[in-house]
């Protein structure tokens, strides 16, 4: 089945409509089709042109949207949208996915865990990537080699907010990031550690690993492999998955009787 | 629900960054009719889906408040609004009253990064013929 047809069906089943791409001058541009567009929708996802969909779906619910649509998305959107769904940031129940399964080249380039929807309505399934190479070679280095790795990498940021504004998950109104309080404004490269382990706390709970925020930063710091060793910290201490499914509670949204740090930290 | 009654709207522009020379691929946010916020070009054979901190909120003046959208002259320390055409001329006749007591060097002209080359080329013609002096930079020195 193509992106269309199912965007067609989902358009009889009463969506008032679909997320999904245009191909114009060129370019595949994310847009919301009305039933009469249909035609134009991009048979399948372009494979390196990736969007944060799940984050454009937030921001049309936040401008007042009054009716269901469809979305197309891939693994990492799917999880990005129902990570938004559990925060409240919008209602899951409004969206009908089309789901897009991830290419095998797609997959080792994301080293993606899991590079498909829960339903796959077009491509076919490639399993996955269990182990990141990128986080073992960072894990290789010793202490001090380790620590001057990152800190070389994070003497290239040029501040641009480019991994906060392009993620899909980010949707604080006061951003700590931009905080006066925690980071100095004015100063590039923003302060170590606070800037960059801030946003690395923040994703810790919540990156769906897309890794778009990597690919939007212009230094090329390999934002990507920080975020999956701060998600998988919190896999190993709270068995908590970002973007899993409905029902697991965040582990931010549950310090009490669920949660408990280990050595006891916290009791019930 | 049909179309008439579709009340949001969501698309996205491809256009370039208008703030310095390099000429950043970006795509515009629309939403509801309203330029709302800006996402990087993928693929962009210039900029390859990243933006700097002026192109990611390149959105924020199209429809600012602080823009000026008319031409204002300062008299008795306020700003009154004035037709082009009387803003033109008062220039010109500022210009060329500072040019013939002062000489041509005197003028300095700033174009910008955001007009067309053909506008950056008249402003150099001004410049260096009509007023002749090379007094002339841009905003964009990178």
């Amino acid at each position: 089945m193509s992106i269309r047809e199912k965007a067609r069906q989902l358009f009889a089943e009463g969506v008032d409509g679909v997320l999904a791409f245009k191909r114009t001058d060129g370019v595949c541009i994310p847009h919301l089709f009305t039933k009469t567009e249909v035609e134009e929708i991009c048979k399948d996802v372009p494979a390196d042109q990736r969007y944060p969909v799940a984050g454009i779906v937030r921001r049309i619910f936040l401008s007042g949207l009054a009716g269901k649509i469809g979305v197309v998305a891939r693994g990492c959107d799917e999880r990005a949208l129902i990570e938004l769904g559990k925060q409240g940031q919008i209602d899951f129940d409004l969206l009908s996915i089309i789901g897009v399964a991830c290419s095998e080249e797609q997959a080792r380039y994301c080293e993606c865990s899991k590079p498909y929807p829960s339903r796959i309505d077009v491509g076919s399934r490639f399993e996955g990537i269990s182990v990141s190479e990128k986080v073992r070679a960072v894990e290789s280095m010793e202490g001090d080699e380790r620590l001057a790795y990152w800190l070389a990498q994070f003497a290239s940021c040029l501040k641009c907010m480019g991994c906060r504004n392009i993620c899909p998950v980010c949707y604080c109104v006061e951003c700590s990031l931009e905080d006066e309080n925690l980071v100095r404004r004015g100063s590039v490269p923003p302060d170590w550690p606070v800037f960059h382990l801030l946003r690395a706390v923040d994703m810790a709970s919540r990156c769906i690993d897309c890794g778009l925020c990597e690919e939007s930063c212009p230094s090329g710091i390999p934002l990507r492999t920080l975020y999956k060793k701060a998600t998988e910290i919190v896999k190993e201490l709270f068995d908590y998955e970002p973007g899993a499914d409905m029902t697991q509670r965040s582990p931010l949204g549950t310090i009490g009787d669920q949660s408990e740090l280990p050595g006891g930290a916290f009791e019930a | 629900m049909s179309d008439k009654n579709l009340d949001f709207s969501y698309t996205t522009v491809p256009t370039i960054c208008p703030y310095c020379g390099t000429g950043c691929g970006m795509l515009l946010e629309v939403i509801g009719g309203k330029i709302s916020g800006v996402l990087p070009m993928k693929g962009h054979p210039v900029s390859d889906g990243c933006l700097c901190l002026k192109g990611w909120t390149a959105h924020e003046f199209v429809s600012s408040p602080d823009r000026l959208a008319r031409a204002l002259v300062g008299k008795d320390g306020d700003f009154k609004e004035v037709g082009y055409t009387e803003a033109v001329a008062l220039v010109a006749d500022a210009m060329r009253e500072t040019v013939e007591n002062h000489g041509p060097d005197s003028c300095a002209f700033v174009a910008s990064a955001r007009c067309t080359n053909e506008e950056n080329y008249l402003m150099s013609k001004l410049a260096r013929f009509a007023v002749g002096t090379n007094n002339i930079d841009h905003c964009a020195r990178l």
